[in-house]
């Protein structure tokens, strides 16, 4: 049957544009690449990368930033989950948090830009009855160069998503039944948690860490909007050059983005030092025998942390409202004098073909995505064979390798193969990262599905087609559409890809807000950023309306 | 053996090298198989590999007959061999009568016809008029004869029972015991019961086989 492509197609989709990416990558970054006159290897692109001023800042920036970021991140995500999994308030946080992993980084950190720059509203609030400022102080928060700003506004995503994966994980290590026995052995429950569940846990949600720290260390939408600029993290300048009039340059960005993917990988190396370090810590704590049943003060600074980061997320997403229709909002008035509509009205026609690429590019590529993953697992179905370890890395091979290092030859590739920047192949350099996230969203309740159905209607001498199509895909068809307004999150919120792969000939709403991001017009900024979170939302509206009114009177599949 | 029933010809049920039952039965029509044992002997793998689904972490060996044509081999789907488990497992998207329809052969042709057929299997179990109802809706003892309803109009060539009565109470379990059993003589299907109820057994009536013990 057609299912027998899924596997296939999905590898090729997984693994090919990063492996000729990467060739086209690596071989520029020796001088080869025959279009620029670049006919022998040679090490010259390397020795102008070395020569380039500030290049071990931004390299540090780039670590630093990607280890602190997955420290801080996961340290808040076990205090919580270790803290207050199994109560009623684990569940309303998780309301809270979830939507976050909707909003697309760059709206996230525009959000975050708004609320705490020194004209932002955190600083409005407070003026002048408690700092004394009359005009919005001289100091330089966003784009700070400890890359501070930076670091919060990965943080603010990151959480959200690690949150989720550990969820997923959390059936498989017998949470409550650990609880119980440590508990009866006296121990606390973050100590419980750290030395009864936490081994299996991490390793399952291992992946999803590494993901975290490639993706912050090679990010740059919240690199240019939030990151230091003089000099800014690696892959910010690594588009600079790429996008350089000056074609020559063009090798100078391959020699750097192999150096992104060096710098990603001793990312990767230092945190497999920490876990073994942490490892050990842990393994002495246990053995020592403490109990540590005072934990208040953590257990609540876990707990805070995740209403603060929500919070946080949505007061920068209403900023970004506020401000698209703001008309005169001087400082420090905390909210705008005036109110008008002539930002969206002037926007309206300049956004309309960003919005448009967005759409189709988004759509195309999620129904491409979910079609290639319902194939895989229907294909799992056949053979009995669910997918292993393997398969898994596979997913997230996208997802490790720094979008600059192979995106930047992914482009290269195109050009040279003659397959041109137009939409097939931003749709194809979308679904390299869609893929991952909608078979991750969708493989767990699919895998789940109780398959006594399925042998009721085969005992019914249905065939296995119409189970598949009467049964198994309509009892499904929530998790699908999850799946599916996940994929569709991704796609709008992508920017690097679209940024290269589009050779800036298909703007969308995200790249077109990044590009504002310099001009510092926070209304203009406000419109295009709060329109970027709009879409995602969309997309899940959608997936929570369409079953509820396709299932309003089918009480069991409203409950799921 | 004769070739009316359902016949169990040496079948053998391994797991891991370890023996979990060797069987050779001949089960009459409206007759009950009744199969007993602790959890884990395997007798829920004796009715998936006589259904076409048992798990292939099982080994299992010998042939099934019913009225002469052979399931071993056949796909689930072409064996017809009607099966209940403990929970009703009615189709949460669809009516009750929807549920019912479903199982209704091709040959039945016509929205209308479908519909009648359903009301009158409704009607028979004493649940008329319950059609448009939410399966979701109806009660642990409702949903266990809208199940029986549906694998009966399915016109099975054999019952699969696997537990199908411990999630009801004590009366409930008699009133579902004496309707499956009388409609199973009714419609004369071979039926084999997996259970670990002593009562059960002695209901059924027929030949017993305790494994596992």
């Amino acid at each position: 049957m057609i299912a027998r492509l899924g596997p296939p197609l999905a590898i090729l989709l997984l693994t090919g544009p990063v492996l000729c990416g990467l060739a086209g990558t690596i071989l520029p970054a020796f001088g080869y690449l025959p279009a620029l006159g670049g006919t022998r290897f040679t090490l010259a692109p390397m020795r102008d990368l070395l020569a380039e001023p500030g290049l071990v800042r931004s390299v540090l920036t780039s670590l630093a930033v990607a280890l602190t970021t997955a420290i801080i991140a996961l340290t808040i995500v076990i205090l919580f989950v270790a803290g207050w999994s199994g109560t009623r308030i684990f569940g309303r946080i998780l309301h809270l948090v979830s939507p976050l992993l909707s909003v697309p980084h760059a709206a996230a950190a525009f959000g975050l830009a708004f609320l705490i720059a020194p004209s932002g509203m955190i600083a409005r609030l407070l003026s002048p009855w408690l700092t004394g400022w009359r005009q919005p102080p001289d100091l330089l928060i966003v784009n700070d160069p400890l890359a501070l700003s930076m670091t919060a506004g990965l943080i603010v995503k990151e959480i959200p998503f690690l949150l989720l994966v550990t969820l997923a994980a959390l059936p498989q290590v017998k949470r409550a039944e650990t609880r119980a026995l440590t508990a009866s052995l006296g121990y606390g429950r973050i100590a419980g948690f750290l030395f009864g569940v936490w081994p299996r846990l991490y390793s399952q949600i291992r992946l999803a860490v590494f993901a975290v720290i490639a993706f912050s260390s090679s990010v740059v939408d919240v690199a240019q909007i939030l990151g230091p600029t003089l000099p800014p993290p690696l892959a910010v300048r690594i588009v600079g050059w790429a996008n350089d009039p000056d074609l020559a340059r063009h090798f100078l960005a391959a020699a750097g983005a192999l150096l992104q993917l060096g710098v990603t990988a001793l990312a990767l190396l230092v945190w497999l030092l920490l876990e073994r370090l942490a490892g050990a810590v842990t393994r002495r704590l246990r053995q020592s025998g403490r109990r540590w049943r005072r934990e208040a003060v953590l257990r609540h600074a876990g707990l805070a942390a995740m209403v603060v980061i929500a919070a946080t997320v949505g007061a920068g997403l209403a900023l970004l409202a506020i401000w698209s229709v703001a008309g005169l909002w001087q400082f420090p008035e905390t909210l705008p004098g005036s109110f008008t509509t002539s930002t969206w009205m002037q926007a309206v026609p300049q956004i309309a073909r960003p919005l448009g690429i967005t759409l189709a590019c988004g759509l195309l590529s999620t129904l491409i995505a979910v079609a290639i993953t319902l194939l895989c697992l229907t294909r799992e179905l056949q053979t009995g064979r669910p997918g292993g370890r393997g398969a898994l890395m596979l997913l997230y091979l996208p997802l490790i390798v720094p979008e600059a290092a192979f995106l930047f030859g992914l482009q290269i590739f195109f050009l040279a193969s003659g397959a041109g920047s137009g939409l097939p192949t931003l749709v194809l350099a979308h679904l390299v990262f869609v893929m991952p996230y909608v078979f991750l969203s969708l493989s767990g309740p699919w895998r789940a599905f109780d398959r006594r159905h399925e042998a009721v209607a085969a005992g019914l001498g249905k065939s296995r087609r119409t189970i598949l199509f009467r049964i198994r895909l309509p009892m499904l068809l929530r998790p699908i559409l999850t799946a599916a307004a996940v994929g569709f999150a991704v796609s709008v919120g992508q920017y690097l890809a679209t940024v290269m792969i589009g050779a800036g000939r298909l703007p969308t709403v995200t790249t077109e807000a990044v590009a504002l991001a310099a001009g510092g017009n926070r209304r203009v900024i406000g419109v295009y950023a709060f329109l970027q979170m709009l879409l995602p939302a969309a997309g899940f509206a959608v997936a929570i309306i369409v079953p509820a009114l396709l299932f309003r009177r089918r009480r069991a599949m409203r409950a799921g | 053996m004769t070739e009316e029933g359902l016949t169990l010809d040496h079948v053998s049920i391994t797991i891991d090298g370890r023996a979990l039952l060797e069987i050779t039965q001949q089960v009459l029509p409206g007759e009950v198989l009744t199969v007993m044992g602790p959890s884990g002997s395997g007798k829920s793998a004796l009715l998936a590999f006589i259904g076409g689904f048992l798990d292939p972490a099982f080994r299992a060996k010998g042939r099934v007959f019913v009225s002469g044509t052979e399931l071993t081999g056949l796909p689930a789907e072409e064996r017809h061999a009607g099966i209940l488990f403990q929970d009703p497992l009615l189709f949460p998207h669809m009516s009750v009568a929807g549920n019912l329809a479903f199982a209704l052969p091709e040959i039945v042709h016509g929205h209308a016809a479908r519909r009648r057929l359903a009301e009158e299997a409704l009607a028979d179990v004493g649940l008329a008029g319950f059609g448009a109802r939410d399966p979701d809706t109806l009660s642990g003892g409702q949903k266990a004869r809208v199940a029986l309803a549906r694998v009966l109009l399915s016109a099975p060539r054999a019952l699969l029972l696997d537990e199908p009565f411990s999630k009801l109470d004590a009366d409930l379990r008699q009133q579902m015991r004496e309707l499956v059993f009388s409609k199973a003589r009714k419609s004369a299907l071979p039926v084999v019961l997996v259970t670990h109820d002593e009562i059960d057994a002695r209901a059924a009536g027929g030949p017993l086989i305790r494994i596992g013990e």
